[in-house]
């Protein structure tokens, strides 16, 4: 019976050695996959372990293969706090998050105080969404870094579009009533003044978050405000509902939007049948983009059934990957840290981007495009719609840069 | 003008969907948690069948399939939680509304269903004020006022309706007098869900069809029956065209109180005091409720205490 036990034993300790010996380097991915955003969580998630399987098909990091562990936090700051604690007791090093500033701001604390208790085995905070200005100015921290578009640096290149545009004369802002929306409002008044005095701000409404069903009042105030064009920061059921609202109501702007492509956007924008009269500012245009990524997203089409969200995962992930691999370390995150600062990188989407030193914050082209029915050389639709993305122009990486308040305290 | 007719249109909208939530608790006493579920099936479900067969089918048939799973819970379910009494019976439909939940991410994933507006109905139906006022929604409001007036003719003019309030009111007497009851309860439960599912399939392509809809829009329903009056049709509908109207004005008001008192804030009400009605549109309803609760606990057309 000893023998037994003890032969099961050496069997269990033998198992869990060969699991070791596997040698993958893992990442939390932190974000919602349940409840009301669990549809944009469940998306990136596959979307991180698409790449993190093609960088594994190309030899891995430093040989190790990367494994994304998801971690639900069901989009509440609380609960980020406890997964990040399993994530960090399960001995990971790299954390991916990007749904909601909220959260963000919270996690972003939580490891700046983990960090400064434990020497040595620093985390390192991957951010894909979380867009939040603060994060790159009062709140920055070394350990942080975002491949998002900031939303001051997004409405930046929305400002320098509308400058060449003399057609927009009115424009109305329509956001949800919390730290996102409210800094969209004030970086559309700020910028738009800087880049066009001329213009008009008939509006500016914000609206709670994800309660309104029936946006038909807000749309007879656009329409009695004589706007020609709306910027909007909505996203998810409170964009697709103004612009059903909208279309219901005949009215006839253009609207530059920041999640036009995010999940469910492109199929309301379809049912509103507004053809080229929603953009977007965005890191890539699909059915522009050099071969390459063309041919990335077809793969990434055929294994998920839906066109790349993300397309800034791939830099995120795959920069990560090349500043390890520059190190030659999975595990001297304070040297992979050192290394993704002012790092040059070729983006997806085309062009050279670089990870500004100052505040953490990715720099790179950005592109307005128009959602409508597809051209004849067009490759792609969104959410099989039969409509999908034109680029409509090209902002220089220099024609976004925003200056940044961060102090930067390295270690 | 156009405000008042718009609130029309979204108040007929929550009746349609308040209309049965309202039937089973005055039939059943049951408070049901899971009717925005029902609801949000009934979109599902329409969804499905339009997609196979074509929308009209699917507003037939997908409140049909809703009353069905309604009548099932009811007789599988909620019958043998009833004799713990109502606290169990709010926690069953408590615990149903999330396993209806998970069971449409599971089936319909987690995104929005592209679940259009008929071809036939994708018209603009006439211009006010320069609005575009679309023939769905003219639809939905006929839709909608054709089941009141059809509710309340059975419920008040049949000899169905007679035995649905006998057996609301004295069970044991209906009971003796050889009605079924049990098959009544069941009956007004699947009704009540079907309403829910027809609410669903129509409003489906007005709305967004996803595995969220069901959660925000169930809180604003139990306004409506209580601030209608517990179990009252007609107060339902009453109270889904109040709270449809008030929102609807309340966003076109942009007053707030330093525009009436003069810019300076009173000190600790320095955020209060620029805070536009229009900001606080959603609430109103639920400040209603509150309202309600204290000054007339009947609600507006009820007839006894909630």
């Amino acid at each position: 019976m000893k023998t037994r036990i003890a032969l099961a034993a050496a069997a269990l300790i033998g198992f869990a050695g060969a699991a070791v010996a596997e040698d993958t380097t893992k990442i939390a991915f932190i974000d919602p996959l349940s409840g009301g955003n669990a549809a944009v969580g469940e998306i990136s998630l596959n979307t991180n372990r698409f790449i993190a399987e093609e960088i594994n098909a190309a030899g891995g990091v430093n040989g190790n293969k990367l494994e994304i562990v998801p971690f639900d936090n069901k989009g509440n700051p609380q609960e980020t706090l406890v997964q990040a604690q399993k994530a960090a007791d399960e001995g990971i090093r790299v954390f991916i998050q990007g749904s909601g500033s909220g959260v963000a701001d919270a996690l972003n604390e939580w490891l700046r105080k983990y960090n400064d208790r434990n020497p040595g085995k620093e985390i390192l905070y991957l951010n894909y969404g979380a867009v939040d200005p603060a994060l790159t100015n009062a709140k920055c921290n070394f350990w942080h870094f975002r491949w998002d578009i900031g939303s001051d640096i997004r409405m930046q290149a929305a400002a320098s579009f509308i400058k060449g545009r003399p057609e927009v004369k009115k424009v109305y802002l329509i956001n949800q009533d919390y730290s996102f929306g409210q800094s969209v409002a004030k970086f559309a008044r700020e910028m738009l003044k800087e880049q066009r005095p001329d213009i008009e701000i008939v509006g500016d409404e914000l609206h709670p978050l994800v309660k309104v069903t029936d946006f038909s009042p807000y749309i007879a105030k656009i329409k009695a405000s004589g706007a020609d064009t709306v910027i909007t920061g909505n996203w998810g059921p409170d964009f697709s509902l103004l612009l059903k609202a909208a279309a219901d109501a005949g009215l006839q702007v253009n609207w530059y939007t920041y999640y036009a492509g995010a999940v469910g956007g492109p199929t309301a924008v379809r049912q509103t049948g507004l053809a080229d009269h929603v953009f977007e500012i965005f890191e890539g245009v699909v059915n522009s983009a050099p071969a390459a990524a063309q041919k990335f997203e077809t793969d990434f089409r055929a294994k998920l059934g839906v066109g790349l969200f993300y397309p800034r995962q791939v830099n995120e992930l795959r920069m990560f990957a090349a500043a390890a691999n520059a190190v030659k370390s999975n595990d001297d995150i304070k040297a992979i840290a050192y290394r993704l600062e002012g790092m040059k990188f070729a983006t997806l989407d085309g062009g050279e981007g670089y990870m500004r030193k100052d505040d953490h914050q990715f720099i790179q082209d950005l592109f307005i495009s128009s959602f409508g029915p597809l051209g004849p050389n067009d490759k792609f639709d969104e959410e099989h719609t039969g409509w999908g993305w034109k680029q409509i122009a090209k902002v220089d990486k220099e024609n976004t840069l925003v200056p940044t308040t961060c102090n930067m305290q390295r270690p | 003008m156009f405000s008042s007719l718009n609130g029309v249109l979204y108040g007929m909208l929550l009746f349609m969907m308040a209309s049965g939530l309202t039937l089973i608790f005055s039939m059943m006493n049951v408070l049901n948690f899971a009717h925005a579920s029902f609801y949000m099936l009934g979109a599902y479900f329409g969804f499905e069948i339009s997609r196979r067969i074509g929308f009209w089918p699917g507003v037939v048939i997908a409140p049909l399939l809703v009353g069905g799973v309604g009548a099932i819970v009811e007789r599988y379910g909620l019958r043998r939680v009833h004799r713990y009494g109502h606290v169990s019976e709010l926690l069953f439909t408590f615990g149903l509304a999330f396993v209806i939940e998970q069971l449409v991410e599971m089936f319909w994933g987690k995104t929005p269903a592209d679940y259009r507006v008929p071809p036939s109905l994708d018209f603009v139906a006439f211009r006010m004020f320069g609005t575009d006022y679309p023939a769905y929604k003219m639809f939905v409001l006929l839709t909608a006022a054709a089941m009141f007036v059809f509710l309340i003719a059975i419920l008040q003019r049949t000899r169905v309706g007679l035995i649905i309030r006998a057996a609301l009111t004295h069970p044991h007497m209906a009971a003796m007098l050889g009605h079924n009851v049990p098959q009544v309860f069941m009956a007004v439960f699947g009704v009540g869900c079907a309403l829910a599912g027809l609410a669903g399939a129509i409003a489906g392509p007005a709305l967004v069809t996803q595995p969220s809809m069901a959660a925000d829009l169930g809180p604003i329903l139990f306004v409506v029956v209580i601030v209608g009056g517990m179990g009252s049709l007609a107060g339902a509908f009453f109270a889904s065209l109040l709270v449809g109207i008030i929102q609807t004005f309340a966003v076109a008001i942009n007053l707030s109180l330093s525009q009436i008192f003069g810019a300076v804030a009173p000190p600790f009400l320095g955020d209060l005091w620029n805070v536009t009605v229009a900001q606080l549109a959603p609430v109103i309803p639920y400040m209603l409720l509150i309202l309600v609760l204290i000054f007339r606990p009947t609600g507006l057309l009820g007839t006894r205490e909630s």
